[in-house]
């Protein structure tokens, strides 16, 4: 006779009904059906507004009501070998807004997540600097500090699909990024602490970035984009960061791909060349079709995808008013627009974003329409403000050939049937 | 008057002021790091040679070191186990339809792995290796790749003058000609924009999605993500049998019944077991992965996981009714290669007693 258990009952009981509904795509119908006569959800007195609810410190910490227990990052176990090497999903076909949470904002480690406490956590400055600097946390939070929102993508996102369409969800096939607000200081203030004299010439310099983990994820990164706008970021979306993404600091590449981003950042090494490491020339370099590979593709292009409808987010409530929306970013500016298709790239209209675009962060955009019931090619493609327009699958495989993996951002087509549900799909150029 | 006193640091970042933006006042925040920890830290290898240590490593020690260190994980001839990278083979497949990407058909430097070995490798056992050992295993990862002959000595001498088959493989990026240019405003296009529209392919023939509880079947379609994460499972064969539940031979039953826990020593070997969780799980669901599940292991008769292949030495002593007990794991643990010298685990070891026992501890606790 408690409340829990009557919610849990009329949760479980509403998804079925939801669920049946959209099987049949009698859904308008039922709930038009159900207004008719009373609603007992407001006739009958409810258990909430007898008894009282949860105490103030019930949760210290909360957590998403137990009904959303079903947004939560999830994996693909056959991708890899190991889940302490491997990486799960953003629920991205659940969110709205631009902010990810962390607590489901997608994961990638390459030795696991390690706990470092911030009192046993060092960062190194060596290198081509004037004088080689250890730093502890207490250090960094007394420079000067910025906030600022960035998506972060991972190189292979989306890339299962490039040879055809494969996982069938955009928590899958898109899930590999999230955007937060990051508070930290700048690399540049780092860098200049240290002195970047002994340099000399920085046009030709790069700066190498390293983590403390097992795994010693180490990246290159021209000294320009580390002197611009790189981050050393200690609180992301307002709080600590989560173990997951580098607790107590990690580094921050806005419009760069997320290997770079390196985690439990411990070194910063000024350097007169690349280190071509492991994670910059085996992984994330793009094969094109004659044998030879692209690398130091770093910036991850203009990109969307429809989030809702989608397979994970179904068309629940039959023809009528329905929202059509999605994300879109891009590494290299601001969106500018993002055009809809519903007919498979036959015709576009234009979208409207819920705000105006910020540089490198996402966007969040809305096709307000009515839905005929009729099956739909849904597709989406993004501007951004280099006046670059996301291509299509066939148009990249046409520069890269078949073996390109990394750096997909192609537009994603989901077939949505008149049943409401929709599917992964790919269609004719 | 001393507070005036002009560091060297000052005047050369006044020299950079003049190529660079408005560099700001420093803070005087953080401190000098030593030489000995810039040493301890700063390992990484340029493509020039530029960090590396000096040292050496035969392909004929190379090939016993990998053996007993990597072999679990990428095989006797770096072929790669299961899913785990392969290392050797793939040359001249880079433009075929599925290209094998390894150190001898792929990477363009052997600095990268001189580097990444030293730093990342073995997993679960990172940084524990000897520049030595290192040198050894690059020489022999040469050696599977028919790169050197089996007489071959790698130093920090002649390092420079091996020639990676695809050192010349790599472009910079050129999307800014190849694809910003195509990729416009001005080429887009927004009515009839094609004839038809036909659905060319379909995610659910393909049935690759995670179920929201487990996993799906792979079809052998799904291989085509190959590179996209860095270990894409070819058959889901080895991970389907893993989670069979392993059967107990009859004996040890009794003896894992019997034993009593003390929570609080468990506890804190479940910390411990962070070292060794890289490669064995235990508990409900548990399920082999690099290394066996470690259910029940204590009474049992070595090598009792039945799906998982040990090494020589686990079967022997299997085949002679070899029981683990406290004691003998106490001692496995403490230094696993003194007692079983051709033994899978390339773990060193735990050095205090206190963490053996709250390990053992904690897999009696976790296989009840």
């Amino acid at each position: 006779m408690s409340d829990t258990q009557n919610g849990q009952n009329r949760g479980a009981s509403r998804r079925a009904f939801l669920r049946g509904a959209a099987a049949t795509g009698v859904g308008l119908a039922a709930s038009k059906a159900a207004a008719e006569g009373s609603d007992p959800l407001i006739t009958e007195k409810q258990e909430w507004a007898i008894y009282t609810g949860a105490g103030v410190d019930e949760t210290p910490y909360g957590l998403p009501i137990k009904y959303e227990g079903d947004v939560i990052r999830r994996n693909v176990p056959w991708l890899t070998a190991d889940p302490i090497s491997s990486i799960n999903f953003t629920p991205i076909h659940a969110l709205d807004g631009t902010i990810t949470p962390q607590g489901c904002a997608f994961e990638r480690h390459h030795s696991g997540a390690i706990e470092l406490k911030k009192e046993d956590y060092r960062l190194m400055i060596n290198g081509l600097v004037d004088q080689p600097l250890v730093f502890t946390y207490e250090d960094l939070e007394r420079f000067p500090r910025v906030n600022r929102t960035f998506f972060l993508e991972c190189a292979a996102n989306t890339g299962m699909e490039w040879a055809g369409a494969q996982l069938n969800g955009a928590q899958f096939t898109h899930g590999m990024i999230h955007n937060m607000e990051y508070t930290g200081v700048t690399l540049r203030t780092l860098l200049e602490e240290a002195g970047l004299g002994a340099a000399g010439d920085l046009s030709d310099k790069w700066v190498y970035v390293e983590g403390a983990d097992a795994s010693s994820n180490g990246r290159s990164i021209p000294m320009e984009k580390a002197l611009d706008d790189c981050m050393i970021a200690f609180k992301a979306n307002g709080e600590a960061l989560r173990m997951e993404h580098g607790y107590p600091v990690r580094l921050v590449v806005p419009g760069w791909e997320g290997n770079m981003w390196v985690k439990w950042l411990r070194r910063i090494e000024v350097t007169a060349q690349a280190i071509e490491s492991r994670e910059e020339t085996s992984k994330y370099t793009d094969t094109l079709a004659d044998g030879t590979s692209r690398k130091w593709t770093w910036v991850m292009d203009a990109k969307s995808v429809v989030t809702s409808p989608s397979p994970q987010s179904p068309i629940k409530h039959g023809k009528g008013p329905l929202v059509i929306t999605g994300l879109a970013w891009s590494g290299r500016g601001a969106i500018t627009g993002v055009d809809v298709s519903i007919d498979g790239g036959k015709t576009w209209q234009k979208a409207r974003l819920a705000n105006e675009g910020q540089s490198m962060a996402l966007t969040r955009f809305y096709l307000d329409t009515t839905w005929n019931g009729e099956e739909m090619l849904l597709q989406s493609r993004a501007h951004d403000e280099t006046g670059y327009v996301q291509p299509t699958k066939a148009q990249l495989r046409e520069v890269r050939g078949e073996n390109s993996v990394y750096h997909n951002n192609c537009i994603q087509t989901w077939h949505v049937k008149a049943n409401g549900e929709a599917e992964n799909v790919e269609v004719s150029s | 008057m001393s507070k005036f006193l002009p560091k060297l640091t000052i005047t050369t970042a006044l020299v950079a002021t003049l190529a660079m933006p408005a560099f700001a006042e420093k803070l005087g925040l953080g401190r000098a790091a030593l030489p000995e920890e810039i040493a301890a830290w700063n390992h990484d290898i340029s493509p020039n040679g530029e960090g590396l240590p000096v040292g050496s490593g035969s392909v004929e020690d190379g090939e016993m070191i990998f053996s007993e260190n990597c072999a679990v994980c990428h095989g006797e001839f770096a072929e790669g186990v299961d899913n785990w990278p392969k290392l050797a083979g793939g040359d001249g497949t880079l433009a075929d339809k599925d290209p094998l990407k390894t150190i001898g058909s792929y990477w363009p430097y052997l600095s990268t792995v001189y580097d990444y070995v030293r730093r990342s490798m073995p997993f679960g056992a990172a940084q524990t290796m000897s520049d030595d050992d290192v040198y050894a295993i690059t020489a022999y990862l040469l050696y599977s790749n028919y790169l050197v002959d089996d007489d071959f000595v790698l130093s920090n001498e002649n390092f420079l003058e091996v020639e990676m088959p695809n050192a010349g493989g790599f472009i910079v990026d050129d999307r800014p000609e190849t694809e910003y240019t195509i990729f416009t405003e001005e080429n887009a296009c927004y009515e009839n924009c094609k004839d038809t529209v036909e659905i060319t392919r379909r995610a659910t023939v393909l049935d690759v999605t995670p179920e929201e509880e487990g996993t799906e079947t792979v079809t052998e379609a799904a291989v085509v993500v190959e590179e996209a994460v860095e270990e894409p499972v070819d058959t889901p064969a080895v991970e389907e049998a893993a989670q069979e539940p392993v059967e107990a031979p009859a004996e040890e039953a009794p003896v894992v019944a019997a034993m009593s826990v003390d929570p609080e020593l468990a506890a804190q070997g479940e910390k411990v077991f962070k070292k060794c969780a890289a490669c064995h799980q235990v508990g409900e669901g548990a399920k082999n992965r690099t290394g066996p599940v470690l259910n029940g292991v204590i009474g049992a008769t070595i090598a009792h996981v039945g799906d998982f292949k040990y090494s020589k030495d686990f079967t022997a002593a299997h085949d002679e009714g070899f029981i683990w007990t406290i004691e003998n794991l106490t001692e496995y643990l403490h230094k696993p290669k003194a007692m079983f010298p051709k033994t899978k685990m390339s773990f060193a070891g735990l050095k205090k007693d206190e963490e053996i026992a709250a390990v053992i501890e904690y897999l009696k606790s976790a296989s009840q």
